[in-house]
């Protein structure tokens, strides 16, 4: 049951095959379980066992909400949830508990959707591999799958158990693991610089950024005002389509959502891509692509080909300046939102009382890490009087041309872009942690920000396992508002490519019904 | 097929493409002096804490610096991707409130409804005044 899509439980939900605490109590159950994966900072067990409660009577009565009604769902940690700690992964916002849900986290409860927990992230939602925060990095589901694992075992000799732990990408990594790790059916996640789909890319999932101004940003705990928005992280496209049709729309609360009508929808199935025309775009095979990457995005072109799409090679000249772009920009508008962790009003306060500049600045020594320290620091110095035109006005200037690019493309016939999400599949921990957190996200952000900066909607979806057994995802951009044209290519993609499901045979014991999905050809559920 | 000759034709390093190779440009470190690490330091109310932070800015402000090699010549800056709509107004009206004791709640320290706070207007020590981490 933990194995199928939403929909597929949402249908089993109806028919009565098996009860909403039933789930509830497979999901916990599995929670604890998958513990050492560090995907959860907070489990809400009893609320979450309150609200299925709920939704079987709700299902009794044959009063159901809708699809999400009675499903388990994550939220990342850096969105408000009302009685629940919120924390951002920092000693900042420890103890933190919010008066208020995020404007996304009360439509999910107000379709009767389970919360499960709060998960991990990078503090403060700075970082790619979900390492950074304060309650320890995240594990990849896929460390322990079987297809990992053989390969391993084929290759080295004498490495510990320690080395095979890979991070889960970030900065939702805690999302990302969660869902793969089938304690949830969907998890929130936040997408600033690529921070969902760079996740969803090393799980293998499908993480999904939907276009800026289209789902609200009430209640998530802003980094770059500008450039987050919520994203969505499932293991199948529907299954998106279902979650973002529940989340989009105007919201009062942020004032940048628009106002535009938004209806949820149903994925058309498309049965032939020739009217499609898919741009690649030159400038994103750089030297750093590994082969394994590049090579399935040939292949995934490839495909679209014969299937009578046509497919062009595009140029986004400002690519290469993108990242140091969003590196000013995201570093100016952080100096900025972090200005109101001051301890006064909530969150970590310090002892020191001798005066409020000296409190100020011992609270935010001690709550925030030298990551969010360093970009504060970073950001204030872009935006000092003598350094404003020079760097943070420039940076905008830069920002439009790199918007531009994409319009200009998206205006010449182009329909959907086609690029890979990260450089590689996922690292070990201890290799990525050789190098320090700026380098990290500008190495794991390098196709993903560009995006972020011109507000379209992208969507990473698994594409194939590498050599070594693990994920590797492929990037599709859409047009901006034109979620649902992207979101079908991507599920038209999906049909094509199969992705194997993760075995973890080490979780799943015993109980056949975890895997009655058709798609896994034998699957050895002992050990 | 369009494939075989993208990749066929030489492609090895896209011009200037490093986009993140984080070589410290040596011209420009040592720009930050003591003077501007109080002044940075007094308008976060962060601490570099450490030489190694230091050198972390001096590296991004490196990296920043590839900037300058773009013609922004009557370029606008972009604020907002959603520029070309209207930021709307909604009418004066009171939909919610009322919460005081719910956001008190949050604070260390509170009395009746007042959020305390130390006393202000005095100014943090000056560098060579407090301890210098510098030499730790």
């Amino acid at each position: 049951m933990l194995g199928r899509t939403l929909r597929e439980v949402s249908v089993a939900l109806k028919q009565g095959q098996i009860t909403p605490t039933e789930l509830c109590r497979k999901c916990l159950s599995l929670i604890q379980k998958t513990k050492f994966l560090n995907a959860y900072i907070t489990v809400s067990e009893e609320l979450a066992l309150k609200q299925a409660e709920e939704a079987e009577e709700r299902y009794k009565k044959g009063q159901s909400l809708g699809d999400l009604d009675g499903i388990p769902v994550a939220v990342k940690d850096n969105f408000s949830t009302s009685g629940i700690e919120t924390t951002c992964a920092s000693n900042m916002l420890k103890g933190y508990i919010p008066p208020f849900n995020a404007t996304v986290v009360q439509k999910l409860l107000d379709q009767g959707a389970l919360l499960m927990g709060k998960t991990n992230l990078d503090e403060f939602a700075m970082g790619s591999g979900s390492t950074d925060g304060v309650f320890g990095p995240v594990k990849n589901p896929w460390s322990y799958s079987k297809q990992y694992r053989e390969k391993r075992r084929q290759k080295a000799q004498g490495e510990s158990e320690a080395a095979d732990c890979l991070i889960a990408g970030g900065s939702s990594g805690g999302s990302a693991a969660a869902v793969s790790a089938f304690t949830c059916f969907a998890a929130l996640g936040s997408d600033t610089g690529g921070s969902t789909r760079n996740p969803a890319a090393h799980c293998g999932l499908v993480g999904f950024k939907p276009s800026y101004g289209l789902v609200s940003r009430h209640g998530l705990i802003p980094l770059v005002n500008s450039m987050d928005v919520p994203g969505i992280l499932t293991r199948c496209v529907d299954d998106t389509a279902i979650v973002l049709g529940v989340l989009a729309g105007h919201d009062p609360k942020d004032s940048t959502t628009v106002q535009d009508p938004v209806k949820p929808f149903m994925l058309p199935s498309l049965t032939d891509v020739n009217k499609l025309c898919i741009g690649i775009p030159k400038e994103y095979l750089v030297p750093e692509l590994s082969s394994e990457v590049r090579s399935l995005w040939s292949k995934a072109a490839g495909l679209f080909e014969s299937a009578g799409a046509k497919v062009i090679e595009v140029s986004l000249p400002h690519t290469s300046y993108s990242i140091v772009c969003y590196h000013v920009l995201c570093t100016s508008e952080v100096a900025s939102n972090m200005a109101r962790f001051d301890g006064l009003e909530y969150g970590h306060r310090c002892d020191i009382n001798v005066s409020t500049e000296a409190m100020y600045a011992a609270t935010r020594r001690e709550g925030f890490n030298d990551v969010v320290r360093g970009r504060i620091l970073s950001g204030n110095f872009f935006l000092l009087k003598e350094n404003y035109e020079n760097y943070f006005v420039k940076a905008q200037k830069v920002r439009r041309l790199i918007a531009n690019d994409f319009v200009n493309i998206f205006n010449s016939g182009v329909d959907i872009l086609l690029t890979p999400t990260t450089l590689s599949e996922a690292v070990p921990y201890l290799e990525f942690i050789k190098e320090d957190n700026r380098t990290r996200s500008a190495q794991g952000d390098i196709f993903t920000q560009a995006v972020n900066m011109a507000g379209l909607p992208a969507v990473s979806m698994p594409a194939a396992l590498s050599h070594q057994g693990l994920p590797i995802g492929l990037q599709f951009i859409g047009r901006a508002f034109c979620d649902q044209k992207l979101l079908t290519v991507a599920k038209w993609f999906e049909k094509q490519v199969q992705f194997p499901v993760i075995q973890l045979p080490e979780l799943m014991d015993g109980c056949s019904s975890v895997f009655e999905n058709e798609k896994l050809a034998s699957v050895s559920l002992k050990h | 097929m369009w494939a075989r000759a993208v990749w066929l034709t030489s492609r090895g390093v896209l011009g200037g493409c490093q986009a993140f190779a984080t070589k410290a440009n040596p011209q420009e470190s040592g720009r930050i002096t003591a003077a501007v690490i109080e002044h940075l330091e007094r308008l976060a109310l962060v601490d570099f804490g450490s030489r190694e932070a230091v050198a972390r800015l001096e590296k991004a402000i490196a990296f920043a610096d590839r900037l300058r090699a773009v013609d922004t010549d009557g370029v606008e800056p972009m604020e907002s991707v959603l520029e070309d709509r209207c930021l709307y107004l909604r009418s004066d009206n009171v939909a919610e409130g009322n919460c005081a004791e719910e956001l008190l709640q949050n604070s260390h320290c509170v009395v009746e409804e007042y959020f305390v706070a130390p006393p202000g207007n005095i100014s943090l020590p000056k560098l060579d005044e407090k301890e210098p981490f510098l030499h730790s």
